[in-house]
Formats: structure tokens, sequence, C-alpha cells
């Protein structure tokens, strides 16, 4: 809670709206979001199937542009995706024509870094993803998991401003994706990235996040924020014991109420 | 894997030439083979030979019109020791093939960048797929006189035939292959930083390279029985002109020799394209 003293805003949404297709066949994904995204931040998204989480991140990435209201970043306009706003795909697009080192390198490739400093981030980001020894492999040789965590290095590499996750974890059994929540944990601490994760697990965004956005289901509203921080309660004690503590089943008990009545 | 199969089949099917993509289309399913099928295949061209043998000792033709094997084989060692009307049979094989490769190197340089471009900018689609549509059915030998009163009865004009015949399946290939695209890979680029040309060279290139060398193949087939007949129309040598000279003097075992030679030579390319993809696109059917 110590970061929330000194908040510097990096992404402001403000009044947004997008609707799908035209007039009489047109569905409203996303309605009235105003969300701010501060430098340093951790934060979850959650809310039913269907209810435009990834239309939401999809607006912020500059995939599309919503119908109405804008999405700013450092008071400018997003116009288009950039290399300031890396994003985790649901199931790892990496390219299947490079190796694992020259994804990771891809980034800074395209923005003509010198030769050694393009190693030197690339060698950082697979030590950090704990895939040291992959380098030389060819994507398709790699497991799930392993995939994941090369996508995750390819986007670090650029240092981004913000990184964009779309349930990253999703796909994953639940003994990898505890290690990836460790590690996305850590990778946050050390590296004081700011991440903005979309998930439907309700454990998930607990464990990982600052602040836990709500959504409703369809047209997505933001219904509530909370504000957590059982994950730098984990940094000082360890994942299980904070599992075990009263206001986490609380906050988790009140997320689980609104999602549900959502769903009803 | 299984749909890329399907794929280039219906395409080798839909197109012109027929006789080439047969064997294309066989040499698709035969991937992975196991034994039996191995000696299925040793079986039927047994049989095949067999049954040209006993059709040849029962006498129902007379050789003249149906050479036994073993006068097609005595041909075949008597147009390798002498050639042809004198002319060695590795030159008419050499004008063939020159025919051929220098039409694919023009159809491939040229059909590849703009069928890449044409599914990405609709504008240039615009210019470009009418046309293509427009003379894609028409049989070569349509338009192939005319080429010849433009360009002469040389080589010209048949590398300019053979280059059109070979442009269509390349050009279509490569736009399907940029419709089909992986958009995921295109947004997963910008966000990382690439500008339009390098999405274009570094993501839709590679990425469609699988569907070019389909369109490759299909173009080599359908360009190899476009080569033998238009030398059958018009020429002074090649191994089709060979094919047709032997016709008028009714030498069938020589007929028949340049027969199995073109099914060999054919099967030899696809061989070799086959291969080149297998280095080339080792990350096929991981997309
Ligand atoms: N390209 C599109 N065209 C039309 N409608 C779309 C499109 N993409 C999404 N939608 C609709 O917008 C709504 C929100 O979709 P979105 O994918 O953002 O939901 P989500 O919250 O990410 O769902 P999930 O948790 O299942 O991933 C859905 O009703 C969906 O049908
Ligand atoms: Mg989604």
């Amino acid at each position: 809670m110590t970061a929330q003293a000194k908040k510097e805003s990096l992404i402001k949404i403000n009044n947004l709206s997008l609707e799908y297709g035209e007039s009489i066949n047109s569905t409203l994904a996303l309605k009235k979001i105003d969300l701010e995204i501060n430098k340093g931040e951790f934060i979850c998204v959650l809310g039913p199937s269907g209810c435009g989480k990834s239309s939401l991140l999809k607006c912020i990435a500059g995939y599309i542009k919503p119908t109405s209201g804008r999405v700013l970043m450092q008071g400018e306009e997003v116009d288009g995706p950039d290399w300031h706003r890396g994003v985790v795909f649901q199931s790892p697009t990496l390219y299947p024509w490079m190796t694992v080192n020259e994804n990771v390198e891809f980034g800074p490739k395209m923005r003509d870094l010198p030769k050694a400093e393009i190693k030197d981030i690339r060698e950082y980001f697979l030590n950090e993803v704990n895939l040291s020894g992959a380098g030389e492999n060819y994507t398709f040789e790699l497991s799930g998991g392993m995939k994941q965590r090369v996508a995750i290095a390819r986007v670090l590499a650029n240092y981004p401003q913000v990184v964009l996750m779309d349930e990253p974890f999703g796909a994953l059994d639940a003994l990898t994706r505890e290690n990836m929540q460790n590690l996305i944990r850590n990778i946050w601490e050390e590296n004081n990235t700011t991440i903005f994760f979309i998930t439907h697990d309700v454990d998930e965004a607990l464990l990982l996040a600052n602040r836990v956005v709500v959504m409703s289901k369809q047209p997505g509203e933001i219904i509530e924020i909370f504000n957590v921080n059982f994950t730098n309660q984990i940094f000082e004690k360890g994942s299980k014991e904070v599992i075990y503590n009263e206001d986490y089943f609380e906050v988790k008990n009140e997320i689980m109420d609104i999602i549900h009545n959502q769903i009803d | 894997m299984a749909l890329n199969n399907k794929n280039a089949e219906k395409q080798d099917n839909n197109s012109s030439a027929q006789a080439a993509n047969q064997n294309i289309s066989r040499k698709t399913a035969e991937n992975k083979k196991t034994k039996t099928e191995k000696a299925l295949t040793i079986l039927t061209w047994g049989s095949i030979f067999l049954i040209w043998y006993v059709i040849t000792r029962l006498g129902i033709f007379t050789p003249t019109l149906l050479p036994g094997p073993a006068r097609v084989w005595k041909a075949f060692l008597r147009i390798l020791e002498n050639g042809y009307n004198g002319v060695p049979i590795w030159v008419h094989l050499g004008a063939s093939f020159k025919r051929l490769f220098v039409a694919i190197f023009f159809a491939i340089s040229t059909a590849v960048p703009l069928g890449l471009l044409s599914g990405y900018f609709d504008k240039i689609e615009a210019v470009l797929d009418s046309v293509v549509e427009f003379y894609r059915p028409l049989p070569p030998l349509a338009y192939y006189t005319l080429l010849i009163l433009w360009f002469g009865i040389d080589d010209t004009s048949k590398q300019i035939l053979l280059f059109l015949a070979a442009f269509a399946p390349i050009y279509i290939a490569c736009v399907s292959a940029v419709r089909k695209l992986n958009q995921d890979f295109v947004l997963s680029a910008k966000s990382l930083g690439a500008n339009q040309k390098d999405v274009f060279l570094k993501i839709v290139l590679p990425a469609s390279l699988p569907e070019i060398f389909t369109g490759i193949r299909t173009a080599f087939g359908v360009a190899y029985t476009t080569l033998v007949s238009s030398e059958m129309v018009a020429a002074t040598s090649g191994i089709g002109w060979m094919v047709l000279d032997a016709s008028n003097f009714l030498k069938s075992d020589v007929i028949f020799v340049g027969i199995i030679i073109m099914g060999i030579t054919g099967v030899i390319i696809d061989a070799g394209l086959r291969f080149l993809e297998r280095k080339i696109i080792f990350w096929k059917g991981h997309i």
C-alpha cells in the first residue's frame, strides 16, 4: 500500500464505450468505462465470460478503436499498437520460424538497439523467466508453460510502460500456473513494471493484484474496484499463510457474490 | 497437416493440367507410408509391367503400335547412346528444362511479392485479381498461338507461356496465405514495435511460406504439362518435340521412352521440391 502514496497516472480511460457491428446487429460490449492505471500497479480484471474484458484490453492496446470515449496514455490518445504497451496473448503467439533467442530479441531489433545491448537484454529476461538454457531451441519444442514464459520475456525485452495480459495462464495446469504466478509477481516487483492482467480466477486476481477491477456481464461496466495487498503480504510471508487469513476470504466472498449475482 | 494436404490436393485437382498433377497429389498422400503400402506400390508397378508384357506377347497389337518392354528398353539405350536424330538426349532435356526453370524463376519472383501484396492491400488486389482470374482458367495453348505470332517460335514465346501458366497458382496461393494469416501474429509484432515493412518481411512472408510452397509445386506441375504440350505444337528441340517427331514416323518405342522420361523427371522435380520444403519450412504444422 505504500506505493499508493506516490501515484503517477499512466493510462486514463475516459467514458469508453464499444459497440461491435452496425445498427440492428450491433452488440454493446463495453459501456461507460472509466479507469485509471497508475505506474507500478498490478491491476487484475475479473468478470463473467463475454463481459468485454478482452475488448477492453484491445482498446488499450490500440487494436480496436472505441466507439466513444478515449484511452489516453500519458496524456496522448492511443492510436494503434506500439511498443510502449506490450501484450501477452492467452495462447502465446511465438513465431515458429524463429528460435527462442530470436523471438525474445524481436522487439529490441525492431527498435534498432545496438547488438550488444540486444544480447544483454535477451540474456537478462530469459534468465528472469528461467529459460537461459533454451535459447537455441525452436518454440515448437517447448511445453505450454515454457512458451508462455518466452512470450512474457519477449514483451518485457522492450521495457514497455505497461504489460497487458489476457488470461495468460488460462491454458496451463494448476501447478505450472502457480509457478507462473510467482514468476510474474517477482518480475513485477524486480522490474517495477505496470501490469494490466485479465483473469477469470478470483484467487489468481487476489494473489497478484494491488487493485482488482470487477466487471458486470455484457454490456461490461465496472461494478467495483477493490484495493488489496495480498501480493505484498506474500513477499513478506509466503503464499499459503495469506490464503488462510480472514481478510482474504472476506474479500473473496464479496467478489464471488458480485460475480454470481451477475450470472443469475 | 491433414488440412494442408487436403488443400494441396484440392488446388491440384482444380487446375487445368491434370496429368502431371496426379503425380503431385498421390505423392502428398504418400508422406507417411508403411511397409505394406510400399509393397503395394511396388506390386502395382510390377502388375503394370506384367500386363504390358503379356499383351505384347499375345500379339493383339503389332509391335509398331505397342512395343514390348524389351524393345522400349533397347530404344532407351539407343537414345542414351546416339541421341535422337543425332542430338543427344541431354540436349533435348536441357532445352526443355531451361524453358521450364527460366519461366518458374520469373513466376516465383513476381507472383510471390504481388500475391502477398494483393492479400495485404485490397487496392492492389482490386487491380490484379480480376486479370488473374480471367486468364487462369484458359487453357494455355489457347493463347499460345498469339504468343507465337508475337514472339516467334523460339524459346521466348514458350517461356512467356510457361511464366503465365506458373504465375496464377503461385499468386493465388500467396493471396490466400495472407488472408488466412493468424492476425495475432501481426498484432503482436506491431505491439513489439514492428513497422509496416517489418511486419511484411518478418511476419507475413515467413508465415505464408507453407502455402507459397504448395503454390510453387502446383505451378511446376502446370508449367511442366504446358511445356510438353507447347513443344508438341511448335518446337525444334525438347523432350516434347522428340515425342511428337517420333509419332510422325511411327516410332512408338521412342514415344514410350519419351513418356517414361517425362513421368520420371516430373516425379524427381516434385521430390526435390518436397525435400526443399522440409528443409526450409521445418516448422510447418506448428503454426
Ligand atoms: N470481433 C467481434 N465482433 C462482434 N462481437 C464481438 C467481437 N469480439 C467480441 N464480441 C462480443 O463482445 C462481447 C465481449 O467479448 P470479449 O471477448 O471482450 O469478452 P471477454 O470478457 O473477454 O470474455 P471471455 O472471458 O470469455 O474471454 C461478447 O458478447 C462478444 O460476443
Ligand atoms: Mg477474453
